[in-house]
This record gives C-alpha cells, structure tokens and sequence, in this order.
C-alpha cells in the first residue's frame, strides 16, 4: 500500500493552525473540544467526559508572530509567545477550554495569562504529583476527580466507569499502536522514517483517538512490507525535545544527516505512560496508578534516587543506540538543566552524544544537519566509546 | 553621634552578628558534631529544622552573596565549563560554581556539605532540578516536599492535606533520621509562636511605607530587613529581636519625618514613590541603587521580598496547628500565587502606597518571576492608571547588568513621570 496518502494528510493536519478537523468534529458532533498543551495530560479523561482532546504544542514554523512577541522577553522559549499568537489569532476560538499541565514556570505563568487574556473560556491548570507516594497519590486522584467533575460540566456528559473504561481501551489500543511502530522503527528504522513517524504522532494532536489509531494500524502494516533502501546510518536517540516541539524541516534534516533516530521523546505525551491502563471497577483509581507506577523519565519529573540519567542510558541499551543527541528548545531550563546530568551517565556509560538548540521556527537547520551528520561521521569512525 | 545613627545601625549590626555567628557555627559543625540541611528560601521549614537542632545553609543566599562579593561571573563560568548551558537560572550556575570551587561561604570560609537536601519547592520548578544537580555533587540524601501551586488564587483542601501529609509522612521522618532525634512538637510551636511575633513586626516596617515620606525603602532596604526571617533564624529569639529593633528603628524615623539610609545618605527628598515587581541585580547592586536614590525615587513596595511570606496579607505562622501552618506558609509565599493574583497584589500595593508608577525588573534567570511579566505590567497600567515601566537585568550574571542601558530607560521613565505629575 502507498502509504504517501496518508502521510499528506498527516503534514495538512500538522500544518492546518485553524484546526480545522477539530472544527469539523464539532460540528458532526455537536460535542466540545479542550486543548492541552504539552508534555503530558490523561487524555481518557477528557474522551470520557465526551469531550475532543487536542493537543497544542506551539504554532511551529508556519505561524508569524505578530503580537506573541509584545507578551514574552526574548529569553523566553518560542512555544508560549506562538501560543499566544493562535489564541489572540482566533486560532483556538474553537476550543472551549484549555489544560495547562505542570510541567514549568513558562507553561504555569501561561496559565494565568490565559485566565486573563480569554476570562470567559475554561482554564485549568493541571498539578501533578512529582513524589511518588501515598501523599501524591491521594492528592492525584482529587485532582483527577475535580478535573473530571468540571470536564463533565463542560460537556454535560457523565463519564460513568462504562465510559471511562471504553476510553482506557481506546487509549491503550493507540499507545500500543505507537509502541508498536515505535519497535519496528527501532528494529528496522529504514522501514519507518523519522518524518513520517512524527507527522503521524502529530496527526495524534487532532484526530479522534480511534481514527488515529486506525491510521497507526494501516501505516504500520504498510511499514512492515516496505522496501526502501537500507542506509549505513548510526543509530541515535534524540532526547529533549518534549516540550517545544521541533519544526518538520529540523526532524527532516536530523534524519538525512547519517542519522537513525530509534527513539526520542517528542510528543511525548502519547507515549508518556509505560503500559496499559487496566480497565476494571474504579477506572479513575487506574487512571491515577498508571501515572503513579509507569511514566517516562523526562526533565519535567523529579527523579528520586540516585539512578539520574539511567533511563537515558537504559533507552541507549534497549535500543541498540550508538550515540545520543541532546536538542533542546533556546531558554529551555527543564531540559538545560537536565542535559549535564544525562551527559554524566552517558559519559560513565561510554555513550557518545552531541548538544545543540533550536526553536519551533528554527531556520538554521542546515546547521543542524551538518552537526548531526559529523556526530554520525565520528561514531561511524570512531565507534561508541564501549 | 546623634541619637538617629545609633537607632539605623542598631539593627544592621546585629544582622550581622547574626550572620557571623551561623557561619561560624556552620564552619565548625563538623568538630561539633552539628548537622546540616541544604533547603530553598522561598517557603522554607526553618522552624522544623531548628526544632532537630539542625543547620540550614540557602544556596540562594550564598549565590546572592557572590554576586554582591563580584565572585558570581567567575563561578557561573565554572559551571559553564562544567557542561552548563548559557540560558539557565544563573543562582543555579554560581551556586555549582562556587561548589567546584571550593564551596567557599560568604565569610570567607569553607562550608559544609549537606547532610541532607531538603528540596521543599515552592514556587519555581528549577529548585527540582538544582538539588538533582547538587544530589550527584555531595551523594547525599535528599527529601522532597512538593508544593501544589495556587493556580486558582486560593489554597485548596487538598492542597493543604497533600503538603501537610508530606510533612508527616515524609519530611519529619528524613529529618529524624539524619538528626537522630525524635520530633519535639512542644519546640516546634514555641519556634513556630516566635516566628509569629517576629512576623508582626516586619508587617509594621513594611506598612510604615505608607507614611509620606516613607521611612524606609521596601526593596532596596528591605532585601536586607528580609534576611534573618526568611533565612535560618526565623523562629528564633535573635530572629524577634532583630525586628523589634528594625522595628523601633522605623518608628524612630516617622517621628522625625526621615527617610530610609541610602548608600549615599538619608533620601529625605522623596520625589517618586514606586511599587517594584521582581528580584533585584545583585552584581551592581548599589550601582542600581543609587540610579534611583539619585533621584529621589523610593519603593514603597516590593513583590521580591514577599517570596519567603505575604505576611501583611494576614498570614501568621500558627502554634497551634504545626502541620497544616507550614503548609499553609510553603503553599503562600508570593511565586506560588497565580499571574492574576499576583496583578492583584501589585494593584492593592500601588492604591495603599500611593504609588506614582510601577517598575518590573525582569531577570533573564528566574522564568518563575519573568515568563508573564509583560502581560501583568499591561494589566496594571490597565487597572491603576499609572505608568509603568520595564527593565532587563539578571539575579548574579554581570553579563546582564547593562548599567547605561537601565539608566537610559529610567530616565526617559522619570521624566514621563514628571510629565503625568505637571499635567495632573
Ligand atoms: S520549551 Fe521548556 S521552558 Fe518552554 S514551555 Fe516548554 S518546558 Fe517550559
Ligand atoms: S528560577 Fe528564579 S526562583 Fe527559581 S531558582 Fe532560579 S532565581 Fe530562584
């Protein structure tokens, strides 16, 4: 099967900002739609309470900033002021609400932007545990209820334990989808080019879970039998980037560096759970201790401990990577900060790794490709240290 | 000497004491067998830490210190090459520096390393990471309280039990562990009722800048009138009578109609009152200083020193209840507020102060202070009425201290000032 079609509509998708499928879904529907924006939020919940989750990670490349600018100091990350700019665009009018999940100052002080820019929209701001204990727990799980309470107010529909169950199954059929496509790009990367594997993850942002997780099925069972040429590329992990999302010209030209990227931690979100959400009688406790007992280690989490660095390195191992490559959004602190405590465990790992900066409107990157390309060269060369 | 000059050093020579003593104290904790808790300022748990008779050191406040000491650009360096990147929170970078270093105190001696990282963080996700950097530095435990943040302009029910519960659970065991002492409740309230009593008479000094002219400077001065009370004495009796005599010392000056001591004097001739959002320069501080006591502007009120506590908006550490009164502490100090909270308080303290204007500093570190700040300044003008305006610095960085720069945007700010005044 040709699997171009669908990767076309994937880059409309990621490139429609009126989001217009949302637009659509609405109305076919009648029902509401809430955006979140990144790393991660318990989207069943929101699927549940009848609602369309959609995923807001910046206006990326196509968006020109015109008022966004007036809003944030140029030592601010990108993704805030393009954020701004969609809303005060009328680029959001169709959502009606917006989460605002913990994960920095930036996306916290957004928060209350958004309460004052749009006081008539619902906003939320959605506190997650980083200590992982029966405190954060039993604090969790009144979070999750009060959310859930008010997504129902919103859409005037109970998310009964049937409901919420159907959505757990839902969601865990897409993130074992994406597992899935995720493997055999590892396995097999010249199977599944980073590109379209992104474009994909994105058109995950918009698509009604089912639907997209259809797409994932068709495109997978394309990518299976695939036959593009096999490259002498090395093997990489991209880490980084969960939260600005990089623009498709930069994950375009990573790729065409020498570079097989078998695993990152883009659009994170919808793989930010490690397993499936059990369904059963309380599906709002499973909800909560699938949060609590399996999520990713990324820079936005608190990491208790002294094993800093060691689900990169893990990552590194599982995936038979030669080298990793740091990308961080400019101005980024999370993910600054966290980068020397990765370099060390790489380091003592005897993994090699390179580091740079970008933005969602990053212009620069023939520069990036030619850092990456001699990353690749020096590993192709010299080989992984161990 | 006129009886004024020994009233204005009264408090600042025992600021000092204090000061010297606890370093002091710190360099020999080791021979003394005392031990010693890394924590943050902003919503710190000095009274339960006392309460085991341990030792707080503020890595903010040593940070602070080497900026003003003009080490700051040699250790951020050092940390830079050390694999830190340019374009993070620069207390984060001098405090590693200063560590790689030598980790050399702001008395010129060695400190000592942490027994335990208390990571109570509260307002700002960058304190997470900084004791993740500093866990791989010492290899010492570290014990965190999360902090929910008052997104919603108040504190929840849940909120409180979560932090509250933390402490039981979680906080009181780590520091009973590594103290070896149990937790004396009958000391944690009468620690917690002296904090109280310390607490009301920083309350008074801060409103005494209603009077016109006001006796004090609310940033400038007031960075120093927060030091022990937000620091390790809080809870002390040093602590209480620290304030009593800043406190008298204020009262002494709105009796004679004086103005608040300046490096370069007196500021009798009070020309501007203004509110100022955000942490100040610590590099060029008195530089910075004198830009405005040179023309005669006074800050009758600041955001930056309510970071360890919004005091005058009633909060009190309470006895009574232990737990849930430092919870209730960590949930409210000011970067814990929403964006339009934090509007709301800017606007109260520009009406009660009679404020001619409003200045933001933002600081190219501190996202937990700077992200939003152009749109809250917006808001302000909105709702006040006053001019506003909006200055670039960083906390420790002298490569962001762009003195002609501030200088230059001042001036032009000054003179619109004067203009609104002419015009009234
Ligand atoms: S890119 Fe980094 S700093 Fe910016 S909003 Fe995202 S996590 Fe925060
Ligand atoms: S970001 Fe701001 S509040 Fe946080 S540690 Fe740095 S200076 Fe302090």
């Amino acid at each position: 099967m040709d699997t171009q079609p669908l990767i076309d509509r994937c880059e409309r998708l990621y490139r429609d900002i009126d989001l217009g499928y949302v637009q659509a879904w609405k109305q076919r529907t009648g029902g509401k739609a809430i955006g979140h924006l990144p790393v991660y939020v318990p989207r069943e919940l929101i699927h549940a309470a009848g609602l369309l989750p959609v995923g807001i990670m910046g206006g990326g490349d196509d968006v020109e900033i015109i008022r966004g600018d007036a809003y944030f100091q140029s030592y601010i990350c990108h993704l805030p002021r393009s954020t701004v700019e969609l809303g005060l665009a009328g680029k959001l009018d169709c959502l009606d609400g917006m989460l605002f999940p913990a994960i920095c100052d930036v996306i916290r002080n957004l928060s209350g932007m958004w309460q004052m820019m749009f006081p008539d929209k619902y906003t939320k701001y959605l506190d997650f545990p980083q200590t992982f204990n029966d405190a954060g727990r039993e604090f969790y799980r009144l979070e999750m209820a009060e959310l859930l309470l008010e997504l129902e107010g919103l859409s005037g529909i109970r998310a009964t334990p049937e409901r919420l169950n159907r959505s757990i199954t839902l969601y865990n059929a897409n993130r074992r989808a994406l597992a899935a496509l995720y493997d055999l790009r590892a396995a097999e990367p010249h199977r599944i080019p980073t590109s379209e594997l992104y474009l994909l993850q994105r058109a995950g942002n918009v698509l009604e879970v089912s639907e997209h997780t259809a797409m994932l099925h068709e495109y997978l069972a394309a990518a299976r039998v695939s036959h593009r040429p096999q490259r002498d590329n090395v093997r990489v992990v991209a880490t980084g980037l969960f939260c600005e999302q990089p623009p498709l010209s930069m994950v375009r030209a990573m790729e065409n560096s020498g570079c097989y990227i078998v695993d990152d931690d883009w659009v994170l979100g919808a793989r930010y759970q490690l397993g499936d959400t059990p369904v059963g009688d309380n599906p709002l406790a499973a909800i909560v201790d699938a949060y609590m007992n399996g999520t990713v280690a990324t820079a936005t989490r608190y990491v208790e401990g002294d094993d800093k660095g060691a689900f990169l390195v893990e990552q590194v191992r599982r995936r038979h990577a030669e080298g990793v490559i740091f990308a961080a959004a400019s101005f980024c602190d999370p993910a600054l900060l966290d980068r020397p405590m990765g370099q060390k465990a790489l380091a003592e790992a005897g993994i090699p790794y390179t580091a740079f900066t970008y933005s969602e409107n990053t212009g620069q990157v023939q520069v990036i490709k030619e850092q990456a390309g001699t990353f690749a060269d020096s590993i192709k060369l010299w080989g992984a240290v161990s | 000497m006129s009886s004024a000059e020994v009233l204005k050093e009264e408090s600042m020579v025992l600021q000092k004491k204090m000061l010297g003593e606890h370093f002091d104290t710190l360099s020999k904790s080791r021979e003394n067998g005392r031990k010693v808790v890394y924590t943050f300022v902003p919503g710190n748990l000095n009274e339960l830490i006392l309460a085991f008779d341990l030792l707080p050191v503020h890595p903010e406040v040593n940070a602070l210190q080497s900026g003003m000491r003009k080490l700051s650009g040699d250790y951020i360096q050092e940390a830079e090459k050390h694999g830190h990147s340019e374009d993070v929170c620069t207390y984060v970078k001098c405090d590693i520096g200063m560590l790689k270093k030598g980790n050399i105190g702001p008395t010129g001696e060695k400190l000592p390393p942490p027994d335990l990282l208390l990571l109570s963080y509260t307002g700002c996700f960058t304190f997470m990471k900084w004791f993740e950097l500093l866990k791989q530095e010492y290899g010492c435990p570290v014990v965190m309280l999360q902090v929910p943040y008052q997104a919603d302009g108040r504190i929840t029910a849940s909120q409180r039990a979560f932090v509250a519960r933390q402490l039981r659970d979680v906080v009181v065991p780590a520091l009973e562990q590594v103290s070896g002492k149990k937790l004396d409740e009958d000391r944690l309230r009468e620690l917690l009722a002296s904090s109280a009593r310390a607490e009301d008479d920083l309350v008074h000094v801060w409103e005494s800048a209603k009077h016109k002219p006001s006796p004090i400077d609310a940033y400038f001065g007031g960075v120093y009138y927060i030091g022990p009370i937000f620091t390790a004495f809080r809870g002390l009796p040093v602590c209480e009578q620290y304030y009593r005599s800043l406190r008298s010392e204020v009262d002494y000056r709105i009796a004679h109609g004086m103005g608040p001591t300046t490096p370069e004097g007196e500021l009798r001739q009070q020309k501007y009152r203004i509110v100022i959002e955000g942490p100040p320069n610590w590099t060029s501080f008195r530089e910075f200083w004198k830009i405005f006591s040179d023309e005669g502007v006074v800050m009758v009120a600041s955001t930056y020193t309510k970071v360890g506590g919004l005091y005058e908006q009633g909060f009190r550490h309470d006895p009574d209840h232990p737990f849930e009164t430092l919870a209730e502490y960590c949930l409210g100090c000011y970067t814990n507020r929403s964006l339009p909270t934090r509007v709301d308080i800017l606007a109260k303290y520009v009406e009660e102060y009679e404020a001619d204007g409003v200045l933001f500093n933002s600081i190219k570190s501190c996202n937990s202070f700077s992200a939003g700040q152009l749109m809250m300044l917006r808001e302000l003008e909105k709702r006040t009425g006053k001019a506003g305006a909006f200055i670039e610095s960083d906390l420790v960085d002298p490569r962001y201290f762009n003195a002609a720069n501030i200088k230059n945007r001042l001036e032009s700010y000054f003179q619109m000032l004067e203009a609104k005044r002419q015009a009234a």
